[in-house]
C-alpha cells in the first residue's frame, strides 16, 4: 500500500541550527563516558551516532539535550554555549527509546503540552496540534489515550509532540528499538521524510547500522567515548578508516594477510589497503562479503550453509585452512552444504589492522 | 499504517454441538464452584464477628430482645457527659489522621519521588527504613518513644495531635507500598525527562505529570494511613493520650453497647475506604477535555 505523505505544514517549519560539541568530557566515577568528543553538525543535517553499547552515544545525546551535565568542553547551538542551560530552556525536541507519552493525557493533550509550556495562544495551539498530528497521519487519533495506541503510533505521537514546538534541534534516542521490524522500517522512513521536509537539524542515536545507513546524511561511529570515524554512509561502508569501523559498519570477513606498502596480500590476492598508518607485516584484512566471489580457480573450501536474503544470497564457506568466509552472490547461484567450491577476492580496497 | 489497538483482543470461542458457545478458561483458574466456596468461607470468617458486633449493639439486656435504645441514647443530652470522651477522642483521631496524611504527602512522597528520580540506588535503603516499623512490635516502639515524647511534650505540649509523629512512623509501611507500586508502574524518569525537554519546570513536571499518574497510589496510601490511625491503640494508651480507641476502652467500662456502636462505625468506615481504594485503582481516565 502506498501512502501519499503530506508536505510538512508551514506551522511546523523550522530553521535548522548548527550544533557543535567541542572536546566534551563526561565521567561516571572512574568510567570515562565521553573522552573529548568533538562534532559539528550543519543546519538541517541528519547525523546518526552509531556504536556498540557503552560507547557513549546516548550520553552524548543526553548531554546535548541537557539531561546530563558535562565535566569539560562546550556544547553550542547556533554558536551559543548551552552547556549550562537547563533542559527546559534549550529549545530541543526529543523522542525517547521508551514510550514516553503521558499516560493520563490524550494524544491531543500530549502534543499540546510543549505549546502550553510556551504559552502559545489557544487558537494557534489547536491549529499546530492538528498540523503535527496530520504530519504523522494520526489526526484521527487525537482523542485517544496512549494505551489505546500501538507502539509505532505512540512513537509517531512522540515525534509530533517533539516537533510541534518548532525546536532548534531534534534528538532521537533509539526511538525505533522497541518496535517490530516492519514498523521500524516504516517509521524510520517517515522520520527521514519529515526531517527533510522541515529542515530540522537532527541527531539520531542507534546501535542498528542498517537504520543509520538508511537515513543519515552522515554517521559518526563512536567507540570508547569518542568518534572513531565520521562520514557519509557510503564513505563509512566503502572506506572505513579503521578496523573498528570496518567491523562495526556492515559485515566483514576477517582474513589474515601480509601488508606490503599500499597493498595487502590475502591468499595470494593483491588488494589495496585503506589505512596507510599500519606498518608492513602480518595484518587482518576486513573484506566485505560482496568483495568475495565464487570462481573456477581460487582458494578452495566447502560450503557450510547458504542463506536466502531476498534479492541476494549469502553463503558461508569453510576454507581448507579452517578460515570461515562469507560470500555474497546472486540468488540464482545456489550452493548446498558440503559442496566443494573455490573463492577469490575481487580486489576492492580493504581496511587492515595489525595482527597481534 | 497499523491499526489502533484500542480494544481487548477477542477471546477465542468454540461452539458446542447444539449451538452453545463455550469460552475457554485458563487452566490455572479455579472453577466457578471452587471460587464461590472459597469466597463464601472467607466472607463468613469476616462477616460473623461483624454481624455479632452489630447484633450486640441492638441487644436488650441478657434476655435476647432487640432495641434501638442504645443508638437513641447517643443523642440523649443526659448521656452527653458520659459519651463526650468518645467524641473528643474521635476529633483527636481525625486531627491525628490529618497530620499523619500530611506527613505522608509532604515528607514520605517527596522522598520516594526524589529517590526514584535522583538516587535510585537508595531505593532499597528507603524501602528498608519504611518497612522496619512493621517488624517491630508497637509495644517495643513505645519504649523508645517515651523519652522522645518527654521532649515532644516540652516543645509542642501534650496535645493528642502530637501522636501523629509516632503514628506517622508506624504507618510508613502502609503508606510506602502503594506509593512505591505507583512509582514502579510508571516510567517516572522518562516521563520527567520528556516533560522537561518540552519546556516544563520541575514544579510543572510534578503537578502536571507525576502526581496525576501517582494519584491512585497516593490515594491508597492516604486511606490506609487513616485506617491505621483510627485503629491505633497501643501508642495512645502508653503515651497517655486520648484518642478514639482509648476513649472507646474508657466508655466500654460504663456502656459497652455504645463502645460497640462506635467500633462498628469505625469498621464500616475502614471498609468503605478500602472499597473506595479498590474503585479508584480500577478507574480508567475520564473523557478528556480539549486542552487547546
Amino acid at each position: 500500500m502506498t501512502i501519499t505523505a503530506p508536505a510538512a505544514p508551514s506551522s511546523l517549519s523550522s530553521t535548522g541550527a548548527t550544533v557543535e560539541l567541542d572536546a566534551v568530557e563526561k565521567h561516571y566515577g572512574a568510567h570515562r563516558a565521553l573522552a573529548g568528543l568533538s562534532l559539528r553538525i550543519e543546519p538541517g543535517e541528519f547525523v546518526s551516532l552509531l556504536g556498540p553499547s557503552g560507547c557513549g552515544k546516548t550520553t552524548a545525546l543526553r548531554a546535548l539535550a541537557g539531561l546530563e551535565a558535562i565535566d569539560a568542553g562546550a556544547i553550542r547551538i547556533d554558536g551559543q554555549d548551552v552547556a549550562a542551560t537547563p533542559v527546559d530552556k534549550r529549545d530541543i525536541g526529543m523522542v525517547f527509546q521508551q514510550y514516553s507519552l503521558f499516560p493520563h493525557m490524550t494524544v491531543r493533550q500530549n502534543v499540546a503540552f510543549g505549546l502550553e509550556m510556551r504559552r502559545v495562544p489557544a487558537a494557534a495551539r489547536r491549529e499546530r496540534v492538528i498540523d503535527a498530528l496530520d504530519m504523522v497521519h494520526l489526526a484521527d487519533f487525537a482523542d485517544r489515550y496512549p494505551h489505546q495506541l500501538s507502539g509505532g503510533q505512540q512513537q509517531r505521537v512522540a515525534l509530533a509532540r517533539a516537533l510541534v514546538t518548532r525546536p532548534r534541534v531534534l534528538l532521537l534516542d533509539e526511538p525505533l528499538s522497541a518496535l517490530d521490524a516492519k514498523v521500524r522500517v516504516s517509521l524510520r522512513d517517515e522520520i527521514r521524510r519529515i526531517q527533510s521536509d522541515l529542515g530540522i537539524t537532527t541527531v539520531f542515536v542507534t546501535h542498528d547500522q542498517e537504520e543509520a545507513l538508511a537515513v543519515s546524511d552522515r554517521i559518526a561511529v563512536m567507540n570508547a567515548g569518542d568518534i572513531e570515524q565520521i562520514g557519509t554512509p557510503e564513505e563509512l561502508y566503502r572506506s572505513p578508516s579503521s578496523a573498528f569501523t570496518a567491523d562495526f559498519v556492515g559485515q566483514s570477513n576477517r582474513l589474515r594477510g601480509d601488508l606490503r606498502g599500499d597493498d595487502v596480500f590475502v591468499y595470494g590476492f593483491r588488494v589495496p589497503a585503506l589505512d596507510g598508518a599500519v606498518p608492513d607485516g602480518p595484518v587482518l584484512a576486513y573484506v566485505r562479503p560482496e568483495d568475495v566471489a565464487f570462481a573456477a580457480e581460487g582458494v578452495t573450501g566447502t560450503v557450510v550453509s547458504s542463506s536466502f536474503l531476498g534479492s541476494i544470497r549469502r553463503t558461508t564457506v569453510r576454507l581448507d585452512d579452517d578460515t570461515v568466509v562469507t560470500v555474497q552472490h546472486e540468488v540464482g547461484d545456489r550452493r548446498a552444504a558440503g559442496d566443494a567450491v573455490a573463492v577469490r577476492l575481487l580486489g576492492a580496497p580493504v581496511a587492515v589492522a595489525p595482527l597481534t | 499504517m497499523s491499526a489502533a489497538v484500542g480494544s481487548r483482543p477477542a477471546r477465542t470461542t468454540s461452539t458446542r454441538p447444539g449451538g452453545a458457545t463455550r469460552v475457554p478458561r485458563f487452566g490455572a483458574a479455579p472453577s466457578r464452584v471452587t471460587a464461590a466456596i472459597v469466597l463464601i468461607v472467607i466472607g463468613l470468617v469476616f462477616a460473623v464477628p461483624l454481624v455479632a458486633l452489630a447484633q450486640f449493639t441492638f441487644r436488650q439486656g441478657t434476655d435476647g430482645g432487640l432495641t434501638l435504645a442504645h443508638y437513641s441514647a447517643l443523642a440523649d443530652p443526659v448521656n452527653a457527659a458520659t459519651y463526650q470522651p468518645v467524641f473528643d477522642g474521635l476529633g483527636a483521631s481525625l486531627l491525628i489522621a490529618l497530620i499523619t496524611v500530611a506527613i505522608v504527602l509532604f515528607v514520605l512522597l517527596p522522598a520516594q519521588i526524589i529517590t526514584a528520580l535522583r538516587y535510585p540506588r537508595l531505593r532499597r535503603v528507603l524501602e528498608f527504613v519504611c518497612i522496619v516499623p512493621i517488624t517491630v512490635p508497637v509495644v517495643v516502639l513505645v519504649v523508645g518513644f517515651i523519652p522522645v515524647y518527654q521532649v515532644v511534650a516540652q516543645v509542642f505540649g501534650s496535645g493528642a495531635w502530637t501522636l501523629a509523629f509516632a503514628i506517622g512512623i508506624i504507618s510508613l509501611p502502609f503508606a510506602f507500598r502503594p506509593n512505591a507500586a505507583a512509582i514502579t508502574a510508571m516510567d517516572m524518569a522518562v516521563l520527567t525527562e520528556a516533560a522537561r525537554s518540552l519546556g516544563a519546570s520541575w514544579w510543572t513536571v510534578t503537578w502536571r505529570v507525576l502526581l496525576p499518574n501517582l494519584r491512585r497510589g497516593i490515594t491508597a496510601a492516604c486511606f490506609l494511613t487513616i485506617t491505621v490511625v483510627l485503629g491505633e491503640y497501643t501508642l495512645a494508651s502508653f503515651l497517655s493520650r486520648t484518642t478514639f480507641q482509648t476513649a472507646l476502652v474508657l466508655v466500654q467500662q460504663t456502656d459497652p453497647y455504645v463502645a460497640a456502636i462506635f467500633s462498628l462505625g469505625a469498621l464500616v468506615f475502614g471498609f468503605v475506604l478500602l472499597v473506595v481504594i479498590g474503585r479508584i485503582g480500577r478507574r480508567r481516565p475520564r473523557t478528556p477535555k480539549d486542552p487547546a
